[in-house]
Parts: C-alpha cells; sequence; structure tokens
C-alpha cells in the first residue's frame, strides 16, 4: 500500500515544473514577449462595487417566533445575540457533523493500508475521536432545542463552514491519497474546531447559559486532546517518511 | 500504423459493453500525466458530447431510425462518461478551463496546418489567436485569485501571453457565419477537421456556462460570463462551416468516421498505456458504430458509404507543442478582424462595433483581471526584483 510520497512511481515523474520540461526555454521567453495593458486596480474597483450592492449570503431563523415556541433560556437572551448564538450553534453541528464522516474516511483508508507508519494512529483512537465528534454533534441538538431553535436549520455560517470542508472532503475521499495525506485535512479541521468550541463556551458563558457553558467546556477539552493526537501523528508521519528516504 | 476503415469492422454494437465500475476507472495524475493526456482526454469528452447532441437532434427529425439513433448514443454515453471520468478530482475547474484553452489552441493549430481548404485554414487561425487570449486571461485569474501558476497545467508546452485580445473579439452574429465547405468536392480530411473543432469549441462552451456559477468572485463570474459569449460565437462560426445540404445519414456517417479518426489519433500519441487501452478499445467500438451507420446509409439512402469515407484515415492531430506555428501566426494575423464571411485586413462593420461598444460599456472582464500581467515561472508574486 502507498504511503510515501515517492519521486518516482512505475515509471511517472512529476512534470508540472520547468525544470524538467524540454520546452522551459521557450517557456522563460514568455515574460519578454508581453505586452500587458496598464494596471488601473480594476480588480479592486469592481470587487468593491460587487460587495456595496450584494445582500447576505442567508439569514437565520429569529428562534422566537418560529412557532412561538421560544424556549425561557433563549428569552433571557436578547436582540442580535440570540441570532449570533444560534447561527454560531448550527455552525458547530455543521462542522461535527462533517468531522465524523472525515474521520470514518480515515478509518476506511486505515483498514485498507494495514499498517500506515511508526507513531501513526491505531484503528481505536481515531474510532474514539468520530465517537466523540459525533457525541458532539448531538450535544449541540440538544443544546439549539434547549433554547427553542430549530437544529435542521442550515444558517450562513453553517453553511460557509461546509463551503471550507468542501475541500477536506475531496482529500479524505480520493482513493489516491494516503493516511499521512489525510491527517493534514484532519489537522485544518481540528485547528478549526479548537477555536469552535472555544469560541461556543465563551460565548454561552457571556450570555448567562452557565449549564450550556459547562457541557460547552467539557467538548471543547476532547477537541484539544484531538488536536494534540493529530498532530503527534502528523509529527510522527513528517519523521517516517523522512527515515525512508 | 493506417487503418483500414473498410476492412477492421470493430466491435458490433450489441457487444460494447460496460459496468459502472468500469466506467469509473482511477483518473488521470494531473501532476506526472502528460498535459497532452489531458488535452486528450478533455477532446474525446467533447468528441462525443457532439455525438450525443447530434443524435438527439437527429432523432427528433428522423422518427424510422429513432431506435437505431437511440442504440449508439447509449454506447457513445457511457464511452464518454468513461473519459470524462479520467479527469481527477483535484483538478480545480478553473485547472480543468486552462487545460480546455489548450486543447483549444493546441489542436486548432494542428488542424490549420493541416487543413487543404485555404480559406478554412484561415478561419482556423483566426479562431485560434482568440482562444489563445483565454489562456493568458485566465491564467491571470489563476494567479490572481488562487495564486496558482497556470503552467504547473499547460507545462510549458504552451505560451501565457495575450492574443487579439478578448475584448475586442465581440462580433455581430452577422460577422461570425463563414463559407461552408462543399459537400461534393471538399477532401474528407476538411469535413473531419470541422468537426473536431466544432465539437471541442462546443463543449468549451457548455464548461464554461456550467461551471461559471461556481465561483464566488465576481470578477471570476464575469470572466467565465464573457469568455463563453466567445465559446458560443465560435460554435456558430465553425458550425457554419459545415455544408448545411449533407443530409442526416451523410451527416451522422461523418460523425463516425470522425469519432474513429480522433481515437485513432489519441492512439498514436498516448504515452500512458492505461489511457492507450481505452483508446484502443473505444477505436473499435466507433469502427462497430461506423459500420453499423455504413449500414443504414446502404439501406436508407442506397448510397456506397464509400463515396464519402476515405480509403485511409488522414495524418494524425499532431499531439505536440505547436508554439512556433502559433508565435508565427500572432506575428502576423492578431489585428486580423472578420467582416461578413471573410477575416483578414477588414474594416469592421457598423453592427460589430455598436454590439462591442454595447458589451464593454460597463468596461470588459478579461481586460480587468489582466491588468498589468506578466506570466512568471511560479506565478507574478515570485517573479525575482530587476
Amino acid at each position: 500500500m502507498k504511503e510515501s510520497t515517492k519521486t518516482t512511481e512505475g515509471g511517472r515523474t512529476n512534470r508540472t515544473g520547468l525544470a524538467l520540461s524540454d520546452h522551459a526555454d521557450e517557456m522563460l521567453e514568455v515574460p519578454e514577449l508581453t505586452r500587458p495593458t496598464p494596471s488601473n486596480g480594476g480588480i479592486r474597483q469592481e470587487h468593491a462595487l460587487y460587495a456595496k450592492q450584494s445582500h447576505a449570503i442567508g439569514t437565520v431563523p429569529p428562534p422566537n417566533t418560529a412557532k412561538g415556541l421560544a424556549k425561557a433560556a433563549m428569552q433571557a437572551i436578547t436582540g442580535g445575540k440570540a441570532v449570533a448564538l444560534v447561527d454560531k450553534m448550527s455552525e458547530r453541528l455543521a462542522f461535527e457533523r462533517t468531522g465524523v464522516r472525515l474521520y470514518e474516511a480515515l478509518l476506511e483508508k486505515m483498514e485498507v493500508a494495514g499498517k500506515t507508519f511508526s507513531g501513526g494512529p491505531t484503528r481505536n483512537e481515531v474510532q474514539q475521536i468520530r465517537d466523540e465528534e459525533l457525541n458532539h454533534a448531538h450535544l449541540m441538538v440538544e443544546a439549539l432545542e434547549h433554547l427553542g431553535a430549530d437544529p435542521t436549520v442550515m444558517t450562513p455560517s453553517a453553511d460557509l463552514v461546509g463551503v471550507e470542508g468542501l475541500g477536506l472532503v475531496q482529500v479524505v475521499n480520493d482513493p489516491r491519497t494516503t493516511v499521512g495525506q489525510c491527517l493534514h485535512a484532519l489537522l485544518v479541521a481540528e485547528l478549526a474546531d479548537n477555536d469552535g468550541w472555544m469560541m461556543m463556551r465563551t460565548m454561552a458563558e457571556e450570555l448567562g447559559q452557565k449549564e450550556l457553558a459547562k457541557r460547552f467546556s467539557r467538548a471543547e477539552q476532547e477537541e484539544e486532546r484531538h488536536l494534540e493526537l493529530v498532530r503527534t501523528w502528523l509529527l510522527a508521519h513528517a519523521r517516517d517518511q523522512a527515515s525512508m528516504t | 500504423m493506417s487503418l483500414d476503415i473498410l476492412k477492421e469492422k470493430g466491435v458490433p454494437l450489441e457487444q460494447q459493453q460496460f459496468t459502472w465500475r468500469d466506467l469509473v476507472r482511477e483518473p488521470i495524475s494531473k501532476l506526472d500525466n502528460d498535459a497532452f493526456t489531458r488535452v486528450r482526454v478533455i477532446l474525446m469528452n467533447g468528441i462525443l458530447e457532439e455525438s450525443n447532441r447530434f443524435l438527439h437532434a437527429f432523432a427528433r427529425v428522423n422518427g424510422d431510425l429513432r431506435l437505431e439513433a437511440a442504440r449508439v448514443r447509449r454506447a457513445t454515453h457511457h464511452q464518454q462518461t468513461q473519459v470524462n471520468w479520467l479527469l481527477p478530482a483535484d483538478q480545480s475547474p478553473l485547472e480543468t478551463t486552462i487545460g480546455y484553452e489548450q486543447v483549444a489552441v493546441e489542436v486548432t493549430a494542428s488542424i490549420a496546418q493541416a487543413e487543404p481548404d485555404p480559406y478554412l485554414a484561415q478561419i482556423y487561425r483566426f479562431g485560434l489567436l482568440e482562444d489563445f487570449d483565454h489562456i493568458y486571461r485566465y491564467s491571470a485569474l489563476m494567479d490572481r485569485l488562487e495564486g496558482k501558476d497556470a503552467n504547473n497545467i499547460l507545462q510549458s508546452y504552451t505560451d501565457i501571453v495575450p492574443g487579439r485580445p478578448t475584448a475586442v473579439e465581440h462580433r455581430a452574429p452577422e460577422d461570425e457565419l463563414r463559407r461552408p465547405y462543399d459537400r461534393a468536392t471538399a477532401d474528407p480530411l476538411t469535413k473531419l477537421n470541422a468537426l473536431t473543432i466544432v465539437s471541442g469549441e462546443q463543449q468549451t462552451r457548455n464548461y464554461y456556462m456550467n461551471i461559471g456559477p461556481f465561483f464566488s468572485d465576481p470578477i471570476a463570474r464575469q470572466l467565465y460570463a464573457e469568455i463563453a459569449s466567445i465559446e458560443e460565437q465560435h460554435v456558430t462560426q465553425y458550425e457554419s462551416m459545415l455544408d448545411p445540404n449533407q443530409t442526416w445519414l451523410e451527416n451522422w456517417l461523418l460523425h463516425e468516421l470522425n469519432e474513429v479518426y480522433n481515437y485513432w489519433s489519441c492512439l498514436e500519441f498516448e504515452d500512458d498505456a492505461r489511457i492507450r487501452e481505452i483508446w484502443e478499445r473505444h477505436c473499435n467500438y466507433e469502427l462497430g458504430q461506423l459500420h453499423f451507420v455504413m449500414d443504414l446509409f446502404k439501406r436508407i439512402e442506397n448510397r456506397d458509404p464509400a463515396e464519402l469515407l476515405p480509403k485511409t484515415l488522414p495524418e494524425p492531430i499532431q499531439y505536440r507543442s505547436q508554439r512556433e506555428y502559433v508565435r508565427d501566426v500572432l506575428d502576423k494575423e492578431v489585428h486580423y478582424r472578420a467582416r461578413g464571411t471573410e477575416m483578414g485586413e477588414v474594416e469592421e462593420s457598423e453592427a460589430t462595433l455598436a454590439y462591442r461598444k454595447q458589451m464593454n460599456s460597463d468596461g470588459s472582464p478579461t481586460e480587468i483581471v489582466a491588468e498589468g500581467y506578466v506570466w512568471a515561472p511560479g506565478g507574478e508574486l515570485l517573479r525575482k526584483a530587476g
């Protein structure tokens, strides 16, 4: 099973750079052959024009108007704070669901790869992280319901973490990628997740939601452990690669 | 290697079978495969897309042959799937776009040189300089939006410099139509060239129309809108080269011949054994489809298909860098314009000037994105001072 990042494989070599190209000399003539039009800041102007005219990517449904069922906990949170809290909670829920799928993909990849590398993840360790991510998703569903918010809604922040996560999903599901390469995608996920839970706990504290803050704090601690583990595995992978070459 | 298309019967249509896993093979490597393998994969998708679209139009007006068209179309559809799914997931829509424009430049340049009809060769050179400009514009977008070097895709085979500026490529419909070849006297290669290029341009137009909305950046969205419009013009231009008096069955026969010719051309140049095997299999499938249509042609039109088919296939499309030729055409013809069916040092029509003025009146995205852009190895951010 592939695990290394090889310089050649089955007679294949990387053809993207100039150094190995038979046509590099002609390509290097390109700057001399180019007569560009002057720079007028056109891109910046166009961006500004669109930014000024654009509407929001979407809205957060107001929790206290949906069927008039806002819970007491939410009623205590006034104004835009409730909207901000629900938006970020929905974001975390969306991210945790994707996180479960990312770790499930890693588990499948590890199963096919067999033994991966010295100091790499064990199946049990990855399974535990996957299960904790799922628990965090359920925790967030309960928390949203506790506030009277709808956990099935895709809020703007939930939408955008989905967009951000697309690249991670592509990396871990590509059958050509290795466990080591996928761990880098998971590092990106865990870094964002760590800050995400820290923000959740802080928001809950500042809004006087003590019980929620306590539960979010437990999730935050588990996420810190996930990040440490992924970092350790990635470093072990880098050392393993270096020792192979 | 020559191919006797009358003698070689290929794989009979009823034996052209696939499974879902067979359709979804390991893709090519964006990093390790030769850029011309990607060029061939993209072009062949276009050739098969044209076949599908043609046969759908055919079925709408040839009620008696709907079943025959559907049978060939089903095989062709799955061939197209197998080919297009060779593009890898780590190749972004913008990177694939650079690949599409490399197809337009390198394949059109090869065809322009092989074309026996000087008027049609002029059309190819005219279109070539416009697609050539698109590479420069999209490369600027890729560099400025994503910080990536388009030459990682082009692999130094194709220049990244301005061609005929896209902003002046906008023309009124009456200046986009060309004179068609004459079905009775045109060289078979002329007919194949026209079908190949119109197929490539059509799929490019379709691709841009599909992926343009995937970009969040308004300049990228505008750029795809502007260049898709030129591709629409190009489809109009190249499709007008086809003799409108060709019968439906004559057209079908030519499509099948062109598919054989194109797969055979791919085979002649492919250096990846895994992909060669696909070209070979599909070439044999196309021979089977060609003979299927030859039988229909005999039966329905009471004509001998040998009237239309060449005894041997012409020289294959040359899948190698056409840089020297492109630079020469750029030097001599970048200032050419079109009026009516003619191209050269002509004064543009009022209709074209008015249309262009209207479309560019809020600015031209292709100009905006490439202001001051000069390609450098690794992208403009890595240009060394001095």
